[in-house]
């Protein structure tokens, strides 16, 4: 499969979760969002690391395990987003817990 | 047309409508749902791929795990299409326009990268997806920063508790 289809899908992934981010005011769905993108980067990675290691074993037979990093990233990505959601999920129960509400305008009075 | 590519192009436009149902549907918890098609389209591609590991832990720890937690909260919230803030009609076609800005900056990139052209992802064949491969790296090169992992599900877990926690 040629890799451009991996990076457009990707990059129409990704754009649609910065859409969802500027769009929309529930900060619930803007999280969502963010792992939208989180997601298709994860996509991209394990899409290159299967590119790098057909690059690498067409020059040498007993490069087998090429690209196993990329991979090893992802999971590592999963991991810092698991912990993230958990937080970020605490964050927005308080700000409900406060203002009764999960409009993200709330968050303006930080500014004064 | 062979199998690989029908499968690859039904998986990407599950993806992607899903992707767009998760933005424009009113009630969260269809958001929500749509959200879970998405992941469930990506562990396809993993699949695809050949990454078996990488497909299993992202639908037992995105579809399951994580977006269990969204659905939990917006349920706890009783968040519903008539609470949902909308913004105003020029924010959301200045956000689209913008993000489109974006696609077609990156599409222009990647059309021009002539080295990306003859470049193939390999499908269907390949082991470095496996888990024997994926746990003797884990366990020798990436060890520290594995265990590292664990103090970070600690402080995010002790986070969380101090944060959700009543005064």
């Amino acid at each position: 499969m040629p890799i451009q289809y991996y990076i457009y899908l990707s990059l129409a992934l990704f754009s649609i979760g910065i859409i969802g981010v500027l769009t929309r005011r529930n900060a619930i769905i803007v999280f969502m969002c963010i792992e939208l993108m989180l997601n298709s980067v994860n996509l991209l990675l394990v899409a290159f690391s299967k590119m790098h290691l057909a690059f690498a074993t067409a020059n040498d037979k007993l490069a087998t395990t090429v690209g196993t990093d990329g991979q090893l990233f992802v999971f590592f990505i999963m991991v810092v987003a698991a912990a993230e959601v958990s937080v970020g999920l605490a964050i927005i129960v308080m700000l409900y817990r406060n203002t009764h509400s999960v409009d993200i305008n709330f968050l303006n009075r930080l500014k004064n | 047309m062979n199998t690989t590519e029908i499968l690859f192009f039904f998986l990407s436009a599950l993806a992607l409508f899903s992707a767009i149902m998760v933005l424009i549907s009113k009630n969260p918890i269809h958001s929500v749902l749509w959200l879970v098609a998405v992941f469930f389209a990506i562990s396809g591609h993993y699949i695809l791929l050949n990454a078996q590991f990488l497909a299993i832990v992202n639908m037992i720890v995105y579809a399951g795990a994580i977006m269990v937690l969204f659905l939990f909260v917006v349920m706890l919230m009783n968040l519903n299409s008539e609470t949902e803030p909308q913004k105003n009609l020029w924010m959301k076609l200045a956000g689209v326009i913008s993000g489109g800005c974006f696609l077609m900056v990156f599409v222009s990139l990647v059309r021009q990268a002539t080295d990306l052209h003859a470049k193939k992802a390999m499908t269907s064949t390949g082991d470095i997806g496996l888990i024997k491969n994926l746990g003797k790296l884990l366990f020798s090169d990436y060890v520290v920063p594995f265990e590292i992992t664990s103090v970070l599900f600690l402080s995010a877990m002790i986070g969380a508790i101090v944060i959700g926690k009543k005064e």
